[in-house]
């Protein structure tokens, strides 16, 4: 509860748009997503609004492939 | 219970553009300063600023503060007060210098000069031609300003309490503001910052329209403290619309959309814009656009099953267009609309955009006041600065990049007086025995309410309720009926309740306490709406169409803890130059 309490205010942004996007995507797809990818999910929080967001609308693409994954979870949010 | 108290020489609330911004100014100066932010500063919703920073550098073409000033009169619809507006766009150049100093990574233009945007409203010689004012960076303006300002706060030793939530003012017997309680959200604490001088940098309270294109954050505690303390607010009438923003979500759709041959139905499948503004139809300025969709809407001729949207055809463009052209719109409408607009229209609404009014301040960034005589007394210790503040340059509607500008401009003078201020009151004065008890008690109330209401069903009643009765364009009965409805719904925000009393990062008490603050700027936005009769720049009444200067040219202020309306004078004396006299506004 206090993990999820806390990714939810972590989840707040400065854009409208990754608010809408990722608190779909808290209540849809996290509590299915498996460790490395909770892990992965919490350092794309870490990203700037603006860099995640491009990510989120596929202008960049990241690397790492658990990274793909769950980006698509949140795009299919 | 006494709370923890740690002491600071100053506190800022808030940690956008002008909160950073005011904290350079004291933590460079030597001071011991604060800044709160609900979530890291970077997060801000500056960051969603995207048009530029408005200032007369001249790079593009021949340009000076005074006709920057001249369009800022104008965009205002003189209700901005023109000494404040003079400070402002002769600040401006310096202010985006010193950014730049400080590694701000400004677009460039071949000689090596920042490159300047045109923008909508900016022009040459007093409205004759257009003029390029816009000082950006890509469409990331608002975000590399933050992370500029932020690297330079770390560098000036400035001291953050990022994911804290500042509840309530402290003010003593004299009316001087000692600080603010604060709530830590990872333990659940609360305690006492004390300062000398405390400065609101909270941003606008856009979430408390249903549709509305600000993010969660934006929730105007600076306001609700000001308003809880006996502080009025200022010109809360004033709101700024886009004519099209995604229904049920807030996401803009560009302007461009429709430039590019996008048009809008009503529920009939009509274009119904050709009624409204048979020349320009859906290329009519944004206002004219919005009140043609407000009117449908209100006329029982808007789209769903409420009949509360209109839809954006852009489906005729062809999908290599809409790819081309409008890069991301199919996306955002898959997205926020759930429509591929290739083969569906997009359902819109007027969304609100941006707060012109809030607590009254001069140019220093000091709040004042009406006290006795004098309209405009500060408040001894206590400051407020960019979309919280009213100063008023953006008087009944602003100037595009104007916000920007404001930010800087102002953060900068309040942390300036700030710093003079410190110097001439050099001790802490005595916290009043009470001090923090009003904040405990709300907090208590919520903790034991029985049988009260969700916060989630009051807060979409009161978004709903501003959206239905106060919206673009306004019309007199739903003003006084909104009047009744918000009232009743204030009442009911004081007994929320919430199931879940944990303390780490408890999101329900947060937007608990949120709501506290958004009902003081919903309440204060429709008791002066609905007392304005006239039309005046974003307050737009279906039953008084026109300006009122004779009656009109005032400030609105309105004292929440006592519902009590009244007015201040505009200020129309610039510092230096002549008053630009009232002229209708056309473009």
């Amino acid at each position: 509860m206090t993990e999820m309490n806390r990714l939810r205010w972590n989840c707040r942004r400065g854009m409208l748009e990754l608010d809408l996007v990722l608190t779909g995507f808290l209540d849809k797809h996290y509590p299915k997503l498996t460790g490395s990818q909770v892990k992965v999910f919490k350092e794309l929080l870490d990203y700037p609004d603006t860099d995640l967001w491009d990510m989120i609308m596929a202008r960049t693409e990241p690397a790492d492939n658990t990274m793909k994954t769950v980006l698509q979870l949140i795009r299919a949010s | 219970m006494a709370l923890l108290k740690r002491k600071f020489d100053a506190v800022i609330v808030g940690g956008g553009g002008s909160g950073l911004r005011a904290a350079l100014q004291l933590s460079e100066a030597g001071l011991k300063c604060a800044v709160l932010s609900k979530v890291f500063p970077t997060r801000s919703h500056t960051v969603a600023a995207q048009g530029g920073i408005g200032a007369s550098l001249g790079n593009m073409g021949e340009d000076n503060w005074l006709w920057h000033m001249y369009d800022t009169v104008k965009g205002s619809d003189y209700l901005g007060d023109q000494d404040a507006i003079e400070f402002m766009c002769r600040m401006a150049p310096q202010v985006v210098y010193e950014l730049e100093h400080f590694g701000m990574p400004f677009d460039r233009n071949e000689d090596g000069t920042i490159y300047q945007r045109p923008f909508g409203g900016h022009s040459q010689n007093f409205g004759e031609r257009p003029v390029q004012r816009s000082c950006c960076a890509a469409d990331r303006t608002g975000h590399a300003m933050l992370h500029t300002l932020y690297q330079c706060n770390i560098r000036a030793q400035t001291q953050f309490f990022v994911e804290w939530m500042a509840l309530d003012l402290i003010l003593d017997q004299e009316g001087h503001v000692l600080g603010v309680t604060a709530l830590e959200m990872e333990t659940g604490d609360v305690i006492i910052l004390q300062a000398r001088a405390t400065l609101f940098a909270t941003g606008g309270a856009g979430r408390v329209y249903a549709a509305s294109t600000n993010a969660f954050i934006n929730t105007g505690d600076g306001l609700g403290m000001a308003a809880r303390a006996g502080i009025p607010l200022e010109d809360m009438e004033f709101w700024q619309f886009h004519p099209t923003g995604v229904a049920g979500a807030g996401v803009l759709i560009t302007e461009g959309v429709r430039g590019e041959g996008g048009y809008l139905l009503n529920k009939n499948g009509e274009r119904f814009m050709e009624r409204y503004a048979p020349t320009m139809k859906d290329l009519a300025s944004r206002d004219v656009v919005a009140r043609a969709v407000a009117t449908e809407i209100k006329e029982g001729r808007g789209a769903g099953k409420d009949g509360d949207y209109i839809l954006l055809k852009l489906d005729h463009l062809g999908p290599e267009v809409i790819e081309k052209r409008l890069p991301g719109i199919r996306e955002i409408a898959k997205k926020f609309a759930n429509v591929d607009p290739v083969t569906d229209p997009i359902p819109v609404v007027p969304t609100c955009h941006y707060q012109m009014g809030g607590i009254p301040t001069n140019y220093h960034g000091q709040v004042v006041v009406p006290k006795g005589e004098n309209p405009e007394t500060p408040v001894a210790g206590f400051y407020a600065a960019g979309e919280c503040a009213c100063c008023s340059i953006h008087g009944a509607n602003r100037l595009g990049t104007n916000s920007l500008t404001d930010l800087l401009v102002f953060g900068k003078a309040a942390g300036d007086h700030m710093v003079q201020f410190l110097k001439e009151n050099t001790n802490h004065k005595d916290l009043p025995k009470n001090a923090g008890e009003h904040t405990l008690a709300r907090l208590a109330r919520l903790e034991n309410q029985k049988n009260g209401e969700n916060v989630y069903t009051v807060a979409t009643d009161m978004r709903k309720t501003m959206q239905a009765h106060c919206g673009v364009f306004r019309f007199p009965e739903l003003l006084v009926d909104g009047v009744k409805k918000i009232r009743e719904i204030a009442g009911r925000a004081k007994h929320t309740e919430i199931k879940d009393k944990s303390k780490v990062f408890n999101t329900a008490r947060i937007e608990a306490l949120e709501l506290d603050n958004l009902i003081e700027v919903a309440v204060a936005t429709l008791v002066s709406a609905e007392a304005r009769k006239e039309s005046r720049g974003a307050h737009d009444r279906a039953d008084y169409h026109k300006r009122d200067d004779a009656n009109w040219m005032k400030h609105t202020l309105y004292y929440n803890a006592v519902n009590r309306i009244s007015y201040k004078p505009v200020h129309l004396k610039p510092l230096s130059v002549e008053t630009f006299e009232p002229k209708a506004r056309v473009y």
